[in-house]
C-alpha cells in the first residue's frame, strides 16, 4: 500500500520569525525544519508500513529549503519523497496550498493512507487536512490518539476533540490526522542518514499538477492581510530571591494588580 | 442588516460558552442567526434566545451524532446559500476546524483562523489574530466568497442581549460523503470542576518543578478559582493529563494571570502562554528563561512559596 505524509519546513521557532513588509508573507529563507509535529504523521506512517509492508512517500510543498523537510522524513525511514516547488506558489494561502498537495497525492497514484499531523507549526491553522480530504472527496479522521488497520480496508481510530473522546470508522483510502500523543518519534539513526542520501526525491511544477499559476500564490489568494503589528517583546518584571518573604511579596503585586 | 451566522457548539444541547461568545461577537456585526444542529434542542433554545440570536435554524436528524463533521458542513453549506450571511462564525475547537476546512474547500471561500476579534470597517468584515507565538498581531480579511471565520475562546466576554429568536427546522440533503467516517463510540470527558484552560481568567501551572506533585499548584489554583495547567515535561512524564497541556504540542492560553511554578520556560511552553496579561514565576534556577518573561518572579522552592502564597490568599477571602 501507498502511504503518503504530509510534511512542512518551517522557519525555526527559537529563531526570528518575520513578515515580510512587502507583501506579509512569512519569511522562509531563514533556517528551517520539519515541523515538529509532522514527526508525529511520519512515525505512524512508518509503523503501518512495517506492520503491513507498504511504501511511504514524503510530500511537501514549499520553496527550494523546503526538500529538507523530505530529507528528515526519508532519514526517519520514508522511502521516497515528492516535492513541489514553483515560484508561482509563493504566497499561497491554505486553499491553495491543499489544491496543490491534492493534485499531488492524486498524482503519486493508488495511496491508500494519507497521514499528516494536526497543524503546522508556523501557521497553525489545522485547516489543511480537512481542505485536502474536502477536495479528494476522502474521509478524514481528524485529531487521532491512535488508529488500527487491523481490518483490511478499513481504518478505525480513537480521537480526542475537544469535550469529548470518539472511536471512528472508515473505508480506505483515508486520510488520518495524528496529534503528538500517538507516539514518540523515532531519532533517525547513522544508518538511516546514511541510506537517506540514496532515497529518491522527485521535484515537481504547477505544470506537472496541471494547475495553472494564476490559481494559486498571492494572486489568487482568498484572504488577504490588511495590517502586521509586531508587539513589543515583554520586559522583565520585578525578580525576588526567597528569603522566607517572597510568598508575603508576590501576595502584594497579586493585590496591587486586583487578581485578589 | 446583514446576517451573520454561528454555528453553535454544543454538549447534548447545552451551548458551550464559546457559542455565547459567538453570538456576542455576531450581534457587532450584523444580526445573529444560529445554526444548532443534533439532539438536545431544549436545553440550547433559552440560552440561544438569551444571547440574542434572531433565528435559529435547527435540525435534529441522527446523523450529526453518528458520523463526523461532513454532515454538519453539509447543513451549514445549506443554511449559508440560503441566508447570504455576511460571515459565517465558527468556534476553534478540532471539530469546528474542519467544519471550517472543508466548507472553505467546497465553495471556495476564503478562510481565516482563530480570530480573537472579528469586526466589519471599510465595508468589509475583518478578523484579527494573534500569530507566531503571540508576537505579531494580524488584520486580514476575505477577498472572496462569505468569509469563515473559526475564533478562539475568550475572545470576546458573552453577554446576554435577550431577543425572540424565529425558529426554523431545515433537513438539507446530505452530500454522499457525510457518512464516511461513523462514529462508534463517544465519550464526553467528565468536567474538573475548575475552569477550562481555554475559558480561565487565571491559570497555575506546574512544571518539571513539582516532581510530580501537584496539590500546591491544585490548592493555589482552587484558591484563586483558576484553572490548572501542566508544562509537556509534567505530562510526558504522566502527573498530568495532556488536555491540561500549555504548549506549542498542547493548549494556547492567554489569561489576565498565568502563575508557572517549577516551570523553567522552555520555548514551545512559552509559545502556549506567552500572551497571558500579567505572567508570574516560582523556579529554584535564577537563569529559568521563564524569568524573561514573568512580571514578577520569585526564585524560590515552589514547596515553601506557593502553600504560603495559598493560605495567605484564603486568610485574605475569608477575612471578607
Amino acid at each position: 500500500m501507498k502511504i503518503v505524509v504530509l510534511v512542512k519546513h518551517v522557519p525555526e521557532a527559537s529563531g526570528n520569525r518575520v513578515f515580510s513588509e512587502s507583501d506579509h508573507t512569512l519569511d522562509r529563507t531563514v533556517s528551517g525544519l520539519l515541523s515538529e509535529l509532522d514527526e508525529y504523521a511520519v512515525e505512524q506512517a512508518l509503523r503501518v508500513a512495517e506492520a503491513g509492508g507498504g511504501e511511504v512517500v514524503a510530500l511537501t510543498v514549499g520553496p527550494g529549503a523546503a526538500t529538507e523537510a523530505v530529507t528528515k522524513a526519508l532519514q526517519m525511514g520514508a522511502h521516497r519523497g515528492v516535492h513541489v516547488v514553483d515560484d508561482a506558489v509563493h504566497g499561497s494561502d491554505a486553499p491553495a496550498t491543499s489544491r496543490i498537495l491534492a493534485a499531488a497525492i492524486a498524482r503519486i497514484g493508488e495511496v491508500g493512507l494519507v497521514v499528516t499531523g494536526i497543524a503546522s507549526t508556523d501557521a497553525g491553522m489545522s485547516v489543511v487536512p480537512a481542505m485536502v480530504a474536502e477536495r479528494l472527496g476522502l474521509p478524514l479522521l481528524g485529531s487521532t490518539v491512535e488508529f488500527s488497520l487491523a481490518d483490511a480496508g478499513a481504518i478505525t481510530a480513537r480521537r480526542d476533540i475537544d469535550a469529548a473522546t470518539e472511536t471512528v470508522a472508515a473505508q480506505l483510502p483515508a486520510i488520518v490526522a495524528v496529534t503528538d500523543r500517538s507516539g514518540e518519534p523515532r531519532y533517525p539513526n547513522f544508518k538511516n542518514i546514511t541510506a537517506a542520501k540514496k532515497k529518491p526525491i522527485d521535484t515537481w511544477n504547477l505544470a506537472d499538477l496541471g494547475i495553472a499559476a494564476e490559481s494559486v500564490g498571492l494572486v489568487a489568494a482568498l484572504s488577504s492581510v490588511v495590517a502586521v503589528t509586531q508587539r513589543p517583546p515583554r520586559t522583565k518584571g520585578e525578580i525576588v530571591i526567597d528569603n522566607g518573604d517572597a510568598a508575603e511579596q508576590l501576595v502584594q503585586f497579586l493585590v496591587g494588580n486586583r487578581f485578589v | 442588516m446583514p446576517e451573520v451566522l454561528v454555528l453553535i457548539d454544543h454538549v447534548d444541547g447545552v451551548p458551550r460558552r464559546s457559542s455565547l461568545e459567538l453570538l456576542t461577537l455576531a450581534r457587532g456585526l450584523g444580526e445573529p442567526v444560529a445554526v444548532f444542529l443534533g439532539n438536545g434542542y431544549s436545553n440550547a433554545r433559552e440560552a440561544l434566545a438569551e444571547y440574542g440570536a434572531t433565528t435559529i435554524y435547527r435540525d435534529d436528524r441522527a446523523e450529526y451524532e453518528q458520523y463526523a463533521v461532513v454532515p454538519k458542513v453539509d447543513a451549514l453549506a445549506a443554511v449559508a446559500g440560503a441566508v447570504q450571511p455576511v460571515a459565517v462564525l465558527i468556534p476553534a475547537t478540532a471539530e469546528g476546524k474542519e467544519i471550517a476546512g472543508r466548507l472553505s474547500a467546497r465553495n471556495e471561500w476564503g478562510l481565516i483562523t482563530d480570530a480573537i476579534d472579528v469586526r466589519i470597517a471599510e465595508g468589509r468584515v475583518e478578523a484579527t489574530q494573534s500569530v507566531l507565538a503571540g508576537n505579531f498581531t494580524v488584520v486580514s480579511t476575505v477577498a472572496a466568497g462569505v468569509p469563515i471565520i473559526t475564533v478562539k475562546a475568550s475572545a470576546v466576554e458573552a453577554t446576554p442581549a435577550p431577543a425572540e429568536p424565529a425558529e426554523v427546522s431545515v433537513d438539507p440533503e446530505f452530500s454522499p460523503h457525510a457518512t464516511a467516517v461513523r462514529i462508534t463510540d463517544r465519550a464526553v470527558r467528565g468536567a474538573t470542576g475548575r475552569p477550562d484552560l481555554s475559558e480561565a481568567k487565571i491559570i497555575v501551572s506546574g512544571g518539571r518543578g513539582t516532581g510530580g506533585d501537584f496539590s500546591p499548584v491544585e490548592a493555589l489554583a482552587d484558591a484563586l478559582e483558576a484553572g490548572v495547567g501542566a508544562s509537556r515535561a509534567a505530562v510526558d512524564a504522566g502527573w498530568y493529563p495532556h488536555s491540561q497541556q500549555v504548549g506549542q504540542t498542547g493548549k494556547t492560553v492567554s489569561p489576565m494571570l498565568y502563575i508557572a511554578c517549577g516551570i523553567s520556560g522552555a520555548i514551545q511552553h512559552r509559545a502556549g502562554m506567552q500572551t497571558s496579561k500579567t505572567i508570574v514565576a516560582i523556579n529554584t534556577d535564577k537563569e529559568a528563561p521563564i524569568f524573561d518573561l514573568a512580571d514578577f518572579g520569585v526564585v524560590g522552592n515552589l514547596f515553601d512559596v506557593v502553600p504560603a502564597v495559598t493560605e495567605r490568599i484564603r486568610a485574605r477571602k475569608s477575612a471578607g
